[in-house]
């Protein structure tokens, strides 16, 4: 214990670094897959014609084991940031679809019709009554998918789009537990974190989720406009190919 | 004011209104009495176009409905429903006020009209305007459910069977004070129901529905009294004696039972003493005596 300890204090640039790299894939794609995925849901919700189909494309993609996505995405957008949030988004789409669909269609009959009798327009009906009663269920979506982000974003290392996964391969090839640790410590602190945030903004009031999301997606927005998107570059990244799993490990396991 | 011309419509292929003609006159309490699936909710979601007709129209105000501007229209029309649909996310007092932003009035004005109507249906708004519905028990909700469809001073209001989720006390209770403010208000109310007590204690005129076809339209007595036919002498059978004491007025009934002699069978000096001695003229008041004087014989 006492050796992973110092090598925290060792290396706590680095370990810095990553959390933030891991931070920064997951709530990118994150913030795309709320504004996409509750568009999504509201879609499906008034074209009810396309829900099916709908959702059974967001299931497949849930479906797909999470090295094989990126491995889909290889050929079209290389390695890098990009791709890697390509595929989380993708991951976090499914329960934030899902759940705004089925919040929606959740409220009461009864409150909907007197919304309707009281002469509402659709759009009215929607942003006055349906999205705000079902908000707690988009809430839930967006938790979930933060923890599938969180955990899926480790694997974006194989990528070379850093995160805390970096830390987790490399100490599985040099065999050093410490090393390991201070990625997976970390990660699932991380994972902890998000959850019980996101668990308590879904319990409060609707002004302050409106604060959270506002701070959430502003914050996004100015970290991608500090970063100059220099991130989602596809060159500079592709210049430095830093992760990936030696072809002779991954050899030497067969 | 509204009617229905020819109106047929069907659900999966099932006819459920045959050949509707029905005028509703202005001011007037008009009850759709019948059982469940006779097409009464139809009818009253025709007015406010929550349905449409297969074929017929609806004329409300001479012009028909298609020529209407549906949301105006509903705005027009107060809604009330028997379970009730407040919004949850809404104070009691949003709830009412809802209705009036959408029309974009001034929050002054509002404010004034919220606090009215919460007071007229016996809801102070300072006790109850800053709590939500689920704080409420379900006669309170209805109040507020009112109070929602009558701050926008329409001229119409539909009921669907709005009282019969409520206990007995408050829905007697809640009854007169409706039947109050629409006849003080001059209001066009349409009501659904299918209890047979409930019309006729409150109606005008009943319109009594089965198998999608009107029965008999009239006034409470004629319907009770004069029933058209077998099916609506069925219908009112079970309550036809407890019907009669609350359609008419206490002195109707004193002579009705002398007349008619209903009472034969049974001790009906009990009943005449207490109905003597009590001056109101409510019908729900006569009805109370009737439980009183049952529950004494039991």
């Amino acid at each position: 214990m006492n050796s992973f300890y110092d090598f925290l204090i060792k290396n706590k640039a680095e370990v810095f670094k990553q959390l933030m790299e891991h931070i920064e894939l997951t709530l990118v794609s994150l913030c795309i897959a709320i504004l996409l995925g509750t568009t999504i849901g509201i879609l499906i919700v008034i074209y009810q014609r396309s829900t099916k189909t709908v959702l059974s494309i967001v299931n497949t993609m849930q479906t797909i084991p999470s090295l094989a996505l990126l491995g889909f995405l290889l050929p079209f957008f290389g390695i890098g940031v990009v791709p890697a949030i390509i595929a989380l988004f993708l991951y976090a789409l499914l329960p934030i679809v899902r759940n705004t669909f089925t919040g929606i269609t959740e409220v009461d009959a009864a409150v909907k019709e007197s919304a309707i009798a009281m002469g509402m327009k659709r759009s009215q009906l929607l942003f006055k009554v349906e999205l705000p009663l079902a908000l707690p269920y988009i809430m839930a979506g967006i938790r979930t998918a933060s923890v599938i982000n969180v955990g899926v974003a480790t694997l974006s290392a194989f990528i070379a789009a850093g995160g805390l996964g970096k830390f987790i391969l490399q100490g599985i090839q040099l065999n050093n537990t410490n090393m390991i640790l201070a990625g997976a410590i970390p990660a699932s602190l991380l994972a902890l974190f998000f959850d019980a945030i996101l668990g308590k903004v879904q319990k409060s009031s609707l002004k302050i989720i409106r604060w959270f999301s506002f701070i959430l997606f502003g914050g996004v927005l100015v970290y991608l406009l500090i970063s100059g998107f220099q991130k989602l570059n596809f060159s500079s990244d592709k210049k430095e190919l830093l992760g990936g799993f030696p072809s002779e490990f991954v050899y030497r396991e067969f | 004011m509204i009617s229905f011309e020819n109106i047929e419509k069907s659900f999966y292929q099932q006819l459920v209104l045959k050949r509707i003609n029905l005028e509703i006159q202005e001011g007037e309490l008009m009850v759709l009495l019948g059982a469940s699936g006779s097409g009464k909710t139809t009818m009253l979601r025709m007015i406010n176009a929550l349905e449409k007709p297969d074929s017929g129209s609806i004329e409300i105000s001479n012009k028909k409905i298609a020529e209407h501007n549906l949301f105006a229209l509903r705005k027009q029309i107060g809604y009330v429903i028997q379970k009730v649909g407040l919004f949850p996310h809404y104070s009691v007092f949003d709830n009412v006020a809802t209705i009036l932003r959408l029309k974009g009035e001034k929050e002054g004005l509002i404010k004034q009209k919220v606090h009215k109507w919460l007071d007229r249906v016996g809801m102070s708004a300072s006790i109850y305007g800053h709590k939500y519905p689920a704080q409420l028990s379900g006669g309170e909700a209805q109040r507020i459910g009112l109070a929602r469809a009558l701050v926008a001073q329409p001229k119409m209001i539909l009921l669907d069977e709005p009282f019969s989720a409520l206990d007995p006390i408050s829905r007697v209770k809640i009854r007169n004070e409706f039947r109050k403010i629409q006849q003080e208000e001059h209001l066009t109310a349409v009501m659904v129901t299918h209890d047979v007590l409930e019309a006729v204690s409150m109606a005008d005129r009943i319109c009594l529905l089965a198998n999608g076809e009107i029965q008999q339209v009239g006034t409470t007595q004629e319907i009770i009294f004069h029933p058209k036919n077998e099916l609506i002498k069925k219908f009112m059978k079970g309550d036809q004696f407890q019907a009669s004491l609350a359609s008419v007025s206490l002195y109707e009934i004193q002579k009705y039972i002398k007349e008619q002699s209903i009472l034969e069978n049974i001790d009906s000096s009990s009943v005449l003493d207490f109905l003597q001695n009590s001056d109101s003229k409510f019908h729900s008041e006569v009805l109370d005596a009737f439980y009183k004087w049952k529950e004494a014989n039991t």
